[in-house]
């Protein structure tokens, strides 16, 4: 199976759900294929490729859509139904990367003093201190936990510094779940996603979703702030290079801060997930 | 509070404003406005209160502003003590700043246009942006380069004015369109002047200047 192959196996996001109107279009990409989107009456979307209609589902406020007609199964994020958090989707953002390094980024830690200064991190609080990372059982997701973790303004709702606790979770190859503190409820966590379509191996639309504990911000402040986090790493995404994301270990030196980043892309080679991957040292 | 304002957090017409607020220490109130992917910045409470629909809006009692230009020199007039950022009593001083506050709508509407089409997708002409985006930084580098020769750092004069930060953050954002800042090294050299300035402020694509701890060189 070619990596092409592979990756039409999955569901992806391609627009918010809700978002076009009865009739109206939209024409975007998907895995390098053209395909259009078209609102019904009913409130749903179609999706057609070359004449070829797609399997279509709406989840975690999303559309998503498959090449295939019998995809690998959506995964599950069981926070999605606790009806008191707030979901929300904060549009798209296009970033010239690869797919696959937009994920990897927003596994990493180690960057956030440097990157989201004085919100996710400051200097020198830059040490990311030792945590856990598995992959499970049934070898379906990458988990990192325990990672711990000062943070000036970890939320829109936090009121100043805390230790934020962190969980990761991997479940499809352009997707990432972060659990973390939730500063206005301690005994619960917040949820943020980063959901990616993949336009082709070097190029990927990005829709942070959130499901939070908030009841203070307006949903404009809660949208712009993720916004703020996301843009700050836009540049620093697009700056990469290679723009794919290597595999072999030669090419670029992990440290010990960035085990979830070498378990995601061993898990990655693992599955023959590599469509938008460096699989040989260039 | 000095004001509020209608701002969206990753527009660059915003941050000039909030940028000015800062270096000042003007002290306000920011309004998020969905700009995207909500649209709110076409709702009806936004159009009642700016019928152009455009952001940001600026509101100080009975005075509203939605012209970036005008709240810099309100701002700048009301709060600058030092009267060093809009300059009177000079015509011609005064018109070479105008000129260059001018200036940054054509930045605006290149730079600004391009990003919003490489970032967000909006729907664009995408050769006239990049094409007018070309020629509006050789333009901006031509100009900072004559001014280096004479032994200056700013667009006018010899301190900075609202003409700098009316034009700063697209220029700093090209990046963030897919231009490079490679092949103007005046313009690198004037944005790193900016950002050196004391109570500057970043936004999402500007990073701050990584400050040297003590033994360090700029080189290390």
């Amino acid at each position: 199976m070619t990596p092409l192959e592979r990756a039409r196996e999955d569901w992806y996001p391609v627009e918010i759900a809700g978002a076009l109107a009865a009739g109206q279009t939209k024409a975007t990409r998907l895995l390098g294929q053209d395909i259009v989107l078209t609102g019904t009456a009913d409130g749903s979307v179609t999706v057609t490729a070359g004449g070829e209609d797609w399997p279509v589902c709406v989840a975690f406020d999303h559309v998503w859509t498959s090449p295939s007609q019998t995809p690998r199964p959506l995964f599950e994020i069981p926070e999605a139904q606790e009806k008191e958090r707030r979901f929300v989707p904060c549009g798209v953002v296009r970033v010239k990367c690869s797919p696959l390094r937009a994920v990897e980024n927003f596994l990493d830690i180690a960057h956030f003093p440097f990157v989201h200064t004085d919100i996710l991190g400051s200097e020198p609080y830059t040490e990311v201190e030792p945590y856990k990372v598995d992959i499970t059982d049934d070898g379906a997701e990458v988990i990192a936990t325990k990672v711990k973790f000062f943070q000036p303004q970890a939320a829109k709702s936090a009121g100043g510094g805390i230790v934020t606790d962190y969980v990761y979770r991997v479940p499809a190859p352009m997707v990432s779940i972060l659990y973390k503190t939730c500063p206005p409820k301690p005994d619960a966590q917040d949820v943020i996603t980063l959901f990616v379509q993949p336009l082709d191996e070097e190029t990927c639309d990005v829709w942070p979703w959130m499901a939070l504990y908030d009841y203070d911000s307006t949903m404009p402040e809660l949208i712009q702030f993720q916004q703020m986090i996301f843009l700050q790493d836009r540049s620093i995404l697009e700056n990469q290079k290679p723009r794919k994301l290597p595999l072999d270990p030669k090419m670029e030196i992990p440290t010990r801060a960035d085990l979830t980043s070498v378990a995601y892309r061993r898990w990655l080679k693992r599955n023959g997930a590599t469509y938008g991957a460096l699989t040989d040292a260039a | 509070m000095n004001f509020t304002l209608y701002s969206y957090i990753l527009s660059g017409n915003c941050y000039k404003i909030r940028l000015l607020a800062s270096l000042l220490g003007v002290e306000h109130e920011t309004i998020a406005v969905d700009f995207h992917p909500g649209g709110a910045h076409k709702s009806e409470p936004m159009l009642a209160l700016n019928p152009a629909g455009t952001l940001p809006v600026l509101v100080a009692g009975d005075l509203v502003l939605s012209e970036t230009q005008a709240m810099l020199a309100w701002m700048a007039g009301k709060f600058d003590a030092s009267g060093t950022w809009w300059p009177q009593g000079d015509a011609d001083r005064t018109a070479q700043i105008l000129q260059w506050t001018g200036f940054a709508g054509t930045l605006t509407a290149t730079i600004g246009d391009l990003r919003l089409h490489t970032m967000l997708g909006r729907d664009i002409d995408v050769d006239r942006a990049r094409a007018g985006a070309r020629t509006a930084l050789r333009t901006l580098e031509a100009h900072l380069a004559e001014q280096v020769l004479c032994g200056r750092t700013w667009l006018v004069g010899e301190t900075p004015t609202i003409a700098d930060i009316a034009c700063f953050p697209y220029t700093a954002l090209s990046g963030d369109a897919g231009l490079e800042h490679d092949a103007y090294p005046a313009i690198r050299n004037w944005l790193y002047a900016v950002r050196s300035l004391d109570g500057f402020l970043t936004m999402p694509g500007i990073h701050a200047l990584h400050e040297l701890r003590e033994g360090e060189t700029d080189h290390g």
